[in-house]
């Protein structure tokens, strides 16, 4: 999997990448008749790639994006709609075909021209990205909180605004009526003077025939009537009685079960096996050795399941074999000493002249903080069904990055990437794991030795240790005060970098910041876990911020405050969160209030947490979360990403620890990788801030807040401050509060 | 084995210490009833036996035999209707990915056949063996306590109807 930096994309993209600037929703060359075969059917028709019109007025909206719960398959068609102006009533969604039609230009130009980064998930996965870019941008990634961000607002947004400006185009031509003097209104243009009206229906097949605008003129939040608004979501009445459909659901004729057993030590192959033990069991029906695993075929998957307990599966020796945690940890910390005595740290910011100033400090602050792998344990595990023959490949499965995965599937068989049919399906959880194509590749490997549909099912143990995992961490801070409370110099550095970019960046006025990584081998496979490097680095930076505050003798709250001289938008939020927390109110004995301050994929947040200490126990009472997305185009599940977030943030925070043992993964399901319950659950109230920036993500930002936000709350409770998590391994007592 | 599932007799063929889930699931294809752990930790698989949820994935499907089995699939009155716990999880918005929900949904009918107004704390009770890796936890409170104001609206009506009828 090769590693681009982000230089080299952009120069690569937009140096080659000319249709892709010019034309994002519509490009030149009308893709809508070659799509209209694969979304279209009888009396509709295809206004541009993003929508159709049937003879009842009903809009479909094609969405190239997987509903993993974000909300995005209903959001994204609000954003048409909306330029459309549209009736809502009549607007339905259609999940994009995988197919390179739909590969998404506008996540790719949100990258290259927007503010932000390209996160790396849009790149490794996809075969032949660079060698391509020429052609095409084979992206239909759902990841990087980007949906909203740039499909939303570069595709979806811009094809509504064209269809509308081309169906008042049919329409002024075919009454003679000039485009002012009408009224577009609920799927309807009407010309009030003449008493006309004629539905968009009636007007489809002119206004498909005429040129749409690449770059129609767009509203102002001011004029949105759908967008801001929390109409119900599409995908929840089939979430409420069984039927929605998700990858492991997937039933086809003649269809056999698999389940497998990869090798614990990531890497190691499998011994030569003997299959004595289970080759007499009815209804088993193969064993195939993938090398690195080992997968039995049989009429059901507990049968398979079974029969897999019973083979004597061994694997080779690996350099690995030996390798505990506290070994990964050392090494990290040789690698960052040995980087600064070398001096070849990576340099992430370097600004002032920190020397200089710890020279003269009185005040100097030190730390070093912790934090472990962690796994994705989305609810359902790992699957995929896949059918193998003479046309090539058909899979099946929860994707968040369809075309990658077809790419890594065929490039496993040999085939032609056009030969392998992606159908995806509702993900039960996503978080950045169903980004990895590892089961695709499993499931059509095993598929093509049998001439059936196989649906492939890990267990929940082979989830959890055949992860791609956040890394576990370590993060060394040094910082100088000064007389009057303020940071003079913030030295920082920690292992690996990946994204986002600004994950371990400050918003506070600092003027000698040294910030910096070193880069330490280890065999764990790395995958993007939600918030990915943010789901760390705040935890780091705002719990040290907390430690500065309390060694500069001030209230957490002020002391964030005044260091955000330049960062107007981010003392808004965070005045916001203290306020609706009652932050100068008084709490009883042994409970605390901590708080913390964010920015990641565009969206800033500050939370308030609310803790009581009982004897040894901790109680997270109330969080209180105020987030500036720029603007919320569905204000209920912004506010569900955010309690979302914050409960997946605070079951890593309170119990996430993967642990490496012999090489591999100790845990193993959810009563050894616990996760927070709903007696655990605090009362999460979210404030969301419009401030009209470009908009921010929903699914990520929340998650890295909740950690600082507890353990500060746990300090300003019982004067104890945690520098690792999870917080589980650690005594909490009950002490009188720590003197400010 | 004769099975009944969601008041529907079903004969079937299968090892009987098969989990009852697989059977659920691949015998009889009744997909909404999900497979999340396999160990009873996490009530993704949460189906009714004469009224009371069980864990399907641990329940050899020969101790069904004999008894009502019911599934997300046969709580709704009829194929119009939904259950007031189903209204109640659509009026709150509750799933985001969902897989967890039939599981959620099947606890939660549960606890309101046996409690019509529960408190805060017994909803810990009766829902903290189902894990939700979204984080719906706050609504799928609040649809509770929907669902049983739903729940005492139409008991009042049939009282009044009955009422009347007389």
């Amino acid at each position: 999997m090769g590693k681009w930096s982000r230089r080299a994309f952009i120069t690569t993209g937009v140096l080659t990448g000319g249709a892709l600037v010019l034309g994002v929703a519509i490009r030149p060359g009308n893709r809508a008749k070659k799509v209209k075969d694969l979304i279209a059917g009888e009396g509709e028709t295809v206004l541009n790639i993003w929508l159709k019109i049937d003879k009842d007025n009903i809009i479909t909206v094609v969405v190239p994006h997987a509903e993993m719960g974000q909300g995005v398959h209903t959001t994204l068609p609000m954003m048409l709609a909306d330029e459309m102006d549209a009736d809502w009533t009549k607007v339905r969604m259609l999940e994009a075909p995988g197919n390179k039609e739909y590969a998404n230009y506008a996540l790719a130009k949100g990258f290259i021209l927007g503010p932000k980064d390209i996160p790396s998930i849009l790149m490794g996965t996809v075969d032949g990205f660079f060698l391509t870019a020429t052609k095409q941008i084979n992206l239909q990634i759902t990841g990087g909180s980007a949906s909203v961000r740039f499909t939303g607002m570069f595709a979806m947004r811009v094809a509504g605004a064209a269809a509308r400006a081309v169906l008042l185009q049919a329409a002024s031509e075919q009454w003679e009526i000039p485009a002012e003097e009408l009224v577009v209104k609920n799927s309807k243009i009407s010309h009030p003077e003449t008493n006309r009206t004629a539905k968009f229906s009636d007007l489809a097949v002119k206004a498909a025939n005429l040129k749409q605008p690449a770059k129609p003129l767009l509203k102002t939040s001011k004029e949105f009537t759908i967008m801001g608004t929390s109409p119900q979501r599409f995908d929840i009445p089939s979430k409420v009685n069984g039927t929605a459909n998700f990858g492991i659901d997937m039933v086809l004729p003649n269809m056999k079960y698999a389940a497998i057993k990869a090798s614990p030590v990531f890497g190691a192959k499998v011994k030569p096996l003997a299959n004595e033990a289970i080759k007499d069991m009815a209804g088993v029906h193969k064993v195939v050795n993938l090398e690195g695993a080992v997968a039995v075929i049989a009429d059901g998957y507990w049968l398979a399941k079974n029969a897999i307990d019973k083979l004597p599966i061994a694997f080779e020796k690996s350099a690995n074999d030996a390798v505990a945690q506290s070994d990964i940890y050392d090494r990290y910390l040789q690698d960052m000493d040995s980087a600064i005595s070398e001096g070849k740290e990576e340099k992430d910011i370097k600004k002032g002249n920190i020397t200089a100033v710890f020279e003269e400090a009185t005040n100097v602050v030190e730390a070093e903080y912790r934090v472990p792998y962690l796994a994705h344990a989305a609810m359902e595990p790992m699957n995929c069904t896949a059918l193998v023959n003479a046309d090539g490949c058909e899979i099946w499965v929860g994707s968040q990055n369809p075309l990658g995965f077809a790419n890594s599937v065929a490039e496993a068989l040999g085939i032609d990437r056009k030969e392998v049919i992606v159908n995806n399906q509702f993900l039960g959880g996503g978080f950045g794991r169903r980004s990895v194509p590892d089961v695709a590749v499993q499931a059509a490997l095993i598929a093509k030795e049998v001439d059936y549909p196989v649906k492939l099912i890990w267990s929940r143990e082979e989830d959890i240790r055949q992860d791609h995992y956040r890394e576990a961490n370590v993060s060394r801070f040094k910082a100088a005060l000064d007389p009057k409370g303020m940071i003079t110099a913030w030295n920082n550095q920690f292992v690996f970098k990946n994204e986002p970019e600004e994950a371990p960046h400050i918003p506070y006025a600092v003027d000698n910041q040294y910030i910096h990584y070193t880069n330490s081998e280890t065999h764990i496979p790395w995958g993007f876990w939600r918030s990915v490097d943010s789901s760390m680095h705040a935890f780091f930076t705002e719990s040290f911020m907390d430690e500065l505050a309390f060694k500069a003798n001030k209230d957490p709250y002020q002391f964030r405050r005044e260091h955000l001289t330049n960062a107007p938008r981010y003392l808004k939020v965070l005045d916001k969160a203290a306020e609706k927390s009652n932050w100068e109110e008084p709490l009883p004995a042994n409970w605390g209030r901590g708080i913390s301050l964010h920015q990641s994929f565009g969206t800033i947040v500050a939370q308030v947490t609310e803790i009581e200490l009982i004897e040894d126990k901790l109680k997270v009472h109330r969080v209180v979360c105020a987030a500036d997305p720029g603007f919320a185009f569905h204000p209920d599940g912004f506010k569900a990403q955010m309690e979302s977030g914050i409960i997946f943030g605070l079951t890593a925070a309170l119990y996430g620890e993967i642990t490496i043992e012999n090489g591999a993964v100790k845990q193993s399901n959810f009563h050894d990788y616990q996760m927070l319950r709903m007696d655990e659950s605090p009362k999460i109230e979210t404030y969301i801030i419009t401030s009209d920036n470009f908009p921010g993500g929903a699914g990520e930002p929340s998650t890295p807040g909740i950690a600082p936000a507890v353990v500060n709350a746990i300090f300003n409770a019982s004067g104890m401050r945690i520098r690792s998590l999870p917080i589980k391994n650690h005594n909490l007592v009950t002490k009188p509060k720590p003197l400010a | 084995m004769v099975l009944n599932i969601n008041n529907e007799i079903h004969d079937v063929s299968v090892d009987p210490y098969t989990p009852l889930l697989w059977v659920i699931r691949e015998q009889l294809g009744l997909t909404g009833t999900k497979f999340g752990c396999g160990i009873g930790q996490c009530g993704a698989c949460t189906i009714h036996l004469d009224g009371t949820p069980i864990r399907s994935c641990l329940t050899p499907v020969q101790s069904a035999e004999g008894k009502a089995i019911t599934t997300i699939e046969g709580i709704a009155p009829g194929t119009t209707e939904l259950h007031a716990v189903q209204t109640a999880w659509i009026e709150e918005q509750i799933p985001q990915c969902g897989y967890c929900q039939s599981g959620q949904i099947m606890a939660a009918h549960a606890l309101l056949a046996t409690n019509a107004a529960p408190t805060d704390e017994d909803i810990d009770q009766a829902m903290s063996g189902n894990i939700c890796r979204c984080g719906t936890y706050p609504r799928v409170r609040k649809g509770i306590k929907r669902a049983a104001e739903l729940l005492k609206a139409s008991s009042n009506k049939k009282d009044t109807d009955h009422g009347e009828m007389e």
